[in-house]
């Protein structure tokens, strides 16, 4: 079950991966030996339990966190070797962590995605106007512009947030957690705008997500960790079973086909029925 | 705080392109104008009285000798000081609070006043030494705590609030070491110290002038360089590393061009309170823009230090209240104000 991508042959070299990686903070080790490619024009998205490292996976691609062991290679290049600004034009990053500073505009806030384009005698050309206003149209806030962020709902201001990663116009787009703390229709909204990204523009999307129902309808590949090792890897529809769910979560289910899109769809299984099971068991 | 964003490009046909902030600009402008107005009229305050158009004038070198002698041997140094002073500190409190992302974050509650004061001391009260000594002690006091503060706050890069939590319990500790070595000093020596760490632009010359504008010359273009990757740093630490700032170096190069600018200031003044901390605040009302406002910044401690010597000649007479009393009365008092809006704010 674990191993590449069928859909990616082994002899194409992608973009970004990690090789042999030991991620650690302080002492505290959170994965050892892990090894994760990204295919190229892929949605990759990253799922386990809490604390299996997922987040830190991610952290580690986008060199936020330096492996203790191991390198991340982008374009063939260790990540850390290489200027700072020549990563942030290949490969954006959307924390959790983002603050608006007070005060700032939606416009203002998605030019600064420009940042990595600039330079001292380049601070604002017509490229970085043009950039800023198709990010904004493309994620749908280009009316709110002038508004401030701290004025917007969360759902508006995950979609400005994801403006200001796309104005960096990077071929990987690395988002942790980009739905957490939205309603469901957010969440959905949000994840129908990566996939339209992804779909549209060809960019390479990687995102931890918590819901294993939504990675199973958005990803087209699928990391599974548990224990800062990788389970499973591939199409949702290869390797989304019950068996898997139950080895990576812990929890009984059913996998059945998602009526709307025919992907793997999780039900976990009742609590009655599975006192049932216990029973016939004993 | 509320802003629109004034903001405009001019681009040259070659493909180079700066944004400029059009209401910055303007408020920059007016406090330049602010503050030679006040410098003009601070040097026509004083025991010999000399009005505006006299004193320009003389500037132009066509006054009397009896003007020219009053005006650029007496009193031009001491308005300078007082205008590169107040620009180093209004600059230094604006990288501090843009660092610390807080603006209780600026260098008087950070223990870096107390810390000059101290090396001052020393000087003062144990070697009883020459007036360039205490300046020079001063330095070191002031340089000392910034590092300290820096390498206690420092835990994987320095951030926001462990910066000022360090930098107040730095303070608490410089205060007490002060009131020991007041105590330990005899009369003469203790009034010398007292008039010291009230901030005073008294007899301040040309000897005071050349070192910080020196130090001026070669911080302010670094600042400068490096404010970009600051306003960046605004929206944490993860975002802008995604965005290619390299946020520890920018933070550390700000962080001790801040010290080294606030200690030249210190050492060459003495302790003006507040100004590090009122000017960054005033100046971004005005602008009405996020982000650093590093210049206006600048601009305004400029204003207020001088405008504060002025006043405090007008209304008690030539060198009889120091600077310092007047801008901590003031200062502190937009303090107790800035405490109260924060609470209502529930930011604090």
């Amino acid at each position: 079950m674990s191993g590449a991508n069928p859909n990616t042959p082994r002899s194409t070299v992608n973009r970004l991966s990690a090789e042999n990686v030991t991620l650690a903070y302080d002492q505290r080790i959170i994965a050892e030996q892990l090894s994760v490619e990204i295919p190229d024009n892929s949605f990759t998205v990253i799922v386990g339990p809490n604390a299996c490292g997922k987040s830190t996976l991610l952290r580690s691609l986008s060199r936020m966190l330096k492996p203790s062991r191991g390198r991340v290679l982008l374009d063939g290049q260790v990540i850390q070797s290489m200027p700072a600004k020549k990563v942030a034009r290949t490969l954006g990053l959307l924390p959790q962590s983002a603050v608006a500073p007070d005060g700032i505009t939606v416009a203002d806030l998605v030019g600064r995605g420009r940042y990595p384009h600039q330079g001292l005698l380049r601070q604002w050309s017509a490229e970085d106007e043009r950039v800023v206003q198709e990010s904004m149209h493309r994620t749908g806030v280009a009316e709110l512009a002038e508004r401030y962020v701290d004025e917007l709902s969360g759902g508006q201001r995950q979609r400005v947030w994801i403006a200001m990663a796309l104005a960096q116009q990077t071929p990987l787009l690395l988002l942790d957690e980009p739905t957490t703390y939205l309603d469901i229709q957010h969440q959905i909204d949000v994840l129908d705008l990566c996939a339209e990204l992804h779909e549209t523009q060809g960019r390479t999307l990687v995102a931890v997500l918590h819901d294993l129902n939504h990675a199973a309808r958005y990803a087209t590949h699928l990391i599974a960790l548990r224990g800062g090792r990788v389970v499973a890897e591939g199409a949702p529809n290869d390797i989304v079973t019950a068996e898997l769910v139950e080895e990576v979560f812990g929890l009984r289910c059913q996998v059945i086909d998602d009526p709307e899109t025919g992907t793997p769809l999780i039900v976990p299984a009742a609590r009655k029925a599975r006192t049932r099971t216990e029973a016939a068991a004993s | 705080m509320k802003t629109r964003s004034t903001s405009r490009a001019v681009r040259t046909p070659g493909g180079l392109s700066v944004r400029l902030d059009l209401r910055a600009l303007i408020v920059v402008g007016l406090l330049l104008a602010a503050a030679c107005a006040a410098g003009v009229a601070l040097i026509g305050t004083g025991d010999a009285k000399i009005p505006a158009s006299d004193v320009l004038r003389t500037l132009a070198g066509n006054g009397t000798a009896y003007q020219d002698f009053i005006v650029n041997e007496l009193r031009l140094p001491r308005v300078l000081v007082g205008l590169l002073v107040g620009a180093s500190l209004g600059l230094g409190g604006a990288l501090f609070q843009s660092v610390s992302r807080n603006p209780l974050g600026s260098p008087d509650v950070l223990g870096l006043s107390q810390g000059s004061t101290a090396g001052a001391l020393v000087v003062i009260v144990l070697m009883s030494g020459s007036a360039t000594q205490v300046t020079l002690g001063a330095l070191i006091g002031g340089l000392a705590t910034g590092l300290a503060v820096y390498l206690l706050a420092w835990k994987q890069g320095v951030h926001g609030y462990r910066l000022v939590l360090v930098g107040i319990g730095v303070n608490a500790v410089m205060t007490a070491v002060n009131g020991y070595l007041l105590t330990k000093a005899d009369l003469v020596d203790a009034a010398r110290a007292v008039v010291w760490m009230t901030g005073s632009l008294n007899g301040r010359d040309w000897d005071q002038v050349w070192p910080l504008l020196a130090m001026g010359a070669a911080l302010v273009p670094l600042v400068l360089v490096n404010a970009r990757g600051l306003r960046m740093t605004e929206m944490g630490d993860d975002v802008s590393n995604a965005l290619g700032v390299r946020v520890q170096r920018v933070r550390l190069v700000l962080v001790v061009s801040a010290v080294l600018l606030t200690a030249a200031a210190t050492a060459a003044a003495g302790p003006v309170g507040f100004v590090a901390l009122t000017a960054p605040q005033l100046a971004r009302r005005l602008t009405r823009s996020p982000g650093p406002n590093l210049v206006p910044s600048l601009c305004m401690g400029a204003v207020l230090l001088v405008a504060a010597d002025w006043a405090s000649q007008r209304v008690f007479g030539a060198d009889q209240l120091p600077v310092g009393v007047v801008t901590g009365v003031l200062g502190g008092g937009y303090l107790l104000w800035l405490l109260v809006a924060e609470r209502r704010a529930g930011r604090i």
